[in-house]
């Protein structure tokens, strides 16, 4: 994996986060959107917020841009407190979900207008905006309003007007929502190219799952105003920290049982009269805690012949879906669970081995499933 | 295109012919050579010089402009602040009764507010001319510009003033040179609705004009109760002349800008 190479400041206890959040809590009225939450993020980051809707992230962001304060907690920016500091005071700039581009101003303008508050000279100001257009390649449409230009080049204008002032942080409020698909993806690269050629740390909302995932050196998920899990997107995906993360990362399979705790090894006792299923544990659990086995649908093996393997179950394929580069089997076990199993297509013209109906074994390695805590 | 049936058409000619029969006739007898207005006695413009030559009309003509310009312009400065309060801070305490202390004075008889006013200036001692009217039409009018305007300010994106704080505005910046600039249409809508009440209006007036200044309709509704004059059919096509030639440049400018916006925005998505 890449990781390996790029540096993990929050790994180093030596290093200073940019900002930090502590105890931050918000409440409106009896309502609490933002419950106890202290995360530490720092320099050049891009950090994601993601949430289902109504988790708190915007709330979160909100706070950090000045617009909400917090009921409880400290936020802190490059050391600074910012509890009482107005919007226009922080050196944080945010990128709308709306755009919120200024409809009567030219892109020129609108990427010009927060400079132009700072009293810079006029020379400084026009070489900023330029140097901002670009690297948003928007050089052709400096003239035009904000309705003559499309969406992808709205998006990018409100990104050059954020990045404009060269902020300590950038906050993007689910900045590619209104992109259509193929759209999101280039953008997505574009925005991680930016990222890394200005050097701004970066905070992004979102509640795109996989665009967290491909944008973001650190995810933090979110669920009713509390901080579930925060780590690199491959944690999050390959280490999950709980039922909720796995199931709202990615395609999961789970099945409940309890846990069969021996010396060095978690297994889940799932159906009468079969062997138990072993897996990696997440936390500490004691012998016959109720518990849920995880595993990601591209980890299952499928065969016609039993295999060798431990982990090993029998079922009817119930369903196949073609994807195109993957097929994804759905195989329903006599003991009442469907598993989702996928494999790749690799090869053009093979022929496919199983139709609906099949008798088929499935099977995984020791590590390949979590066992977690319920 | 299809053709009308005979009960459109009918009813097409009674309607227009009952909105306006009296104002055609009204403009005939503006160019009527007699003294008499009900009797033709052919073509004629020289009302037209008899009234630019009248003193007493064309002072009530100024007062009534200076008036509605200036009215107005107070009008729509009280009631842009007044809509701007009362749609964007929220909730606060006693917000109903004072939204609805803002609109009360549409629904209020004219006659009772004028009144009202007549009381107040000569309680405070105030002679009545060019300034009590002004107050009296600012007073009125500024509850339908801050009716126009909050309905535009209720489908304004908070999000645009968010981003003005953002990039450094202070919240008085912000509505300078991001909100103001974007309800601009809606605040001059208020402007002309406040000028033309202004110029329209005759019963508050009445009530707190005085002797060292008129406005036309009270200088109008005054001369005709002693006898419709051709004079004052000059007078009254000519305001005819002045509100359709406007109202036609208006809509004319407005169909311009859609259509060219639309074109513009077509142009964007290619």
């Amino acid at each position: 994996m890449p990781e390996a190479d790029v540096v993990e400041p929050w790994n180093d206890p030596g290093a200073t986060p940019l900002i930090r959040i502590e105890g931050v809590s918000k409440r409106f009225g009896e309502f609490t959107a933002i419950d106890d939450i202290s995360i530490d993020i720092y320099g050049q980051e891009f950090f994601a917020l993601l949430g289902p809707s109504g988790c708190g992230k915007t709330t979160l962001m909100r706070m950090l841009a000045g617009f909400e304060t917090p009921s409880d907690g400290r936020i802190t920016l490059d050391g600074q407190d910012m509890a009482g500091v107005a919007p226009n005071k922080r050196h944080v700039n945010m990128m709308f979900q709306s755009y919120a581009l200024f409809p009567h101003l030219s892109v020129w303008e609108n990427i010009a207008f927060g400079l132009k508050r700072d009293g810079r000279d006029k020379g400084k100001i026009a070489a900023r905006v330029d140097e901002m257009l670009k690297l948003t390649q928007l050089e052709k449409f400096a003239r035009r309003k904000p309705h003559q230009i499309s969406g992808g080049q709205r998006q990018r204008v409100a990104l050059a007007r954020a990045l404009a002032k060269a902020p300590k942080l950038l906050l993007l409020d689910e900045p590619l929502g209104a992109l259509d698909k193929k759209l999101r993806q280039d953008t997505q690269f574009e925005l991680m190219d930016i990222q890394e050629r200005t050097g701004t740390t970066f905070v992004i909302v979102t509640h795109d799952q996989e665009e967290a995932m491909t944008v973001a050196s650190r995810v933090a998920v979110m669920d009713h105003g509390q901080l579930v899990q925060v780590d690199t997107p491959e944690r999050i995906y390959e280490q999950p920290n709980s039922v909720y993360v796995a199931d709202f990362i990615g395609d999961v399979n789970l099945i409940e049982g309890r846990a069969v705790v021996s010396d060095n090894t978690v297994e889940l006792a799932w159906a009468e009269g079969r062997p138990a299923i072993a897996g990696q544990s997440v936390g500490t659990l004691a012998n016959g805690d109720a518990a849920t086995f995880a595993i990601r649908p591209e980890k299952i093996a499928i065969s016609r012949d039993e295999p060798t393997e431990r982990n090993r179950v029998q079922g009817k394929i119930l369903d196949i879906g073609y994807l195109g580069n993957l097929s994804t089997y759905h195989v329903q076990l006599p003991e009442g669970p469907v598993i989702t199993c996928e494999v790749g297509n690799r090869s053009r013209v093979s022929r496919r081995d199983f139709t609906w109906e099949d008798e088929v074994w499935l099977s995984w390695s020791d590590t390949a499933g979590l066992v977690l805590g319920s | 295109m299809r053709r009308m049936s005979a009960f459109n058409v009918v009813s097409l000619t009674l309607g227009f012919a009952f909105l306006y029969i009296p104002m055609v006739i009204l403009v005939v007898y503006s160019f009527n050579a007699s003294k008499l207005v009900t009797v033709w006695a052919g073509f004629s413009t020289k009302w037209y010089g008899e009234l630019i030559r009248n003193e007493a009309f064309l002072d009530a003509a100024w007062v009534t402009v200076k008036v509605g310009v200036l009215s107005s312009t107070f009008a729509t400065v009280l009631g842009t602040m007044a809509a701007y309060v009362m749609v964007r801070r929220g909730s606060f305490r006693g917000r109903t009764l004072f939204s609805g202390m803002i609109y009360a004075p549409l629904v209020m008889p004219e006659v009772i507010t004028g009144l009202s006013l007549l009381l107040l200036f000569i309680a405070i001692g105030l002679d009545r001319g060019v300034l009590t009217i002004v107050l009296a039409h600012t007073t009125f009018s500024m509850c339908y510009v801050s009716v126009v305007v909050s309905s535009r300010l209720v489908s304004f994106d908070r999000s645009l003033e968010e981003a003005a704080l953002d990039l450094g505005c202070t919240p008085f910046q912000g509505f300078r040179l991001v909100t103001l600039p974007i309800i601009a249409p809606a605040v001059l809508a208020g402007w002309l609705l406040a000028f033309t009440l202004s110029l329209d209006d005759l019963v508050i007036a009445s009530f707190t004009a005085g002797p060292s200044a008129t406005t036309l309709p009270i200088k109008i509704f005054s001369s005709v109760r002693l006898g419709v004059s051709p004079e004052i059919n000059a007078l009254s096509t000519i305001i005819i002349g002045l509100v359709v030639s406007g109202v036609i440049v208006a809509s004319l400018v407005s169909k311009h800008r859609i259509a060219a916006r639309s074109a513009e925005e077509r142009a964007a998505i290619d």
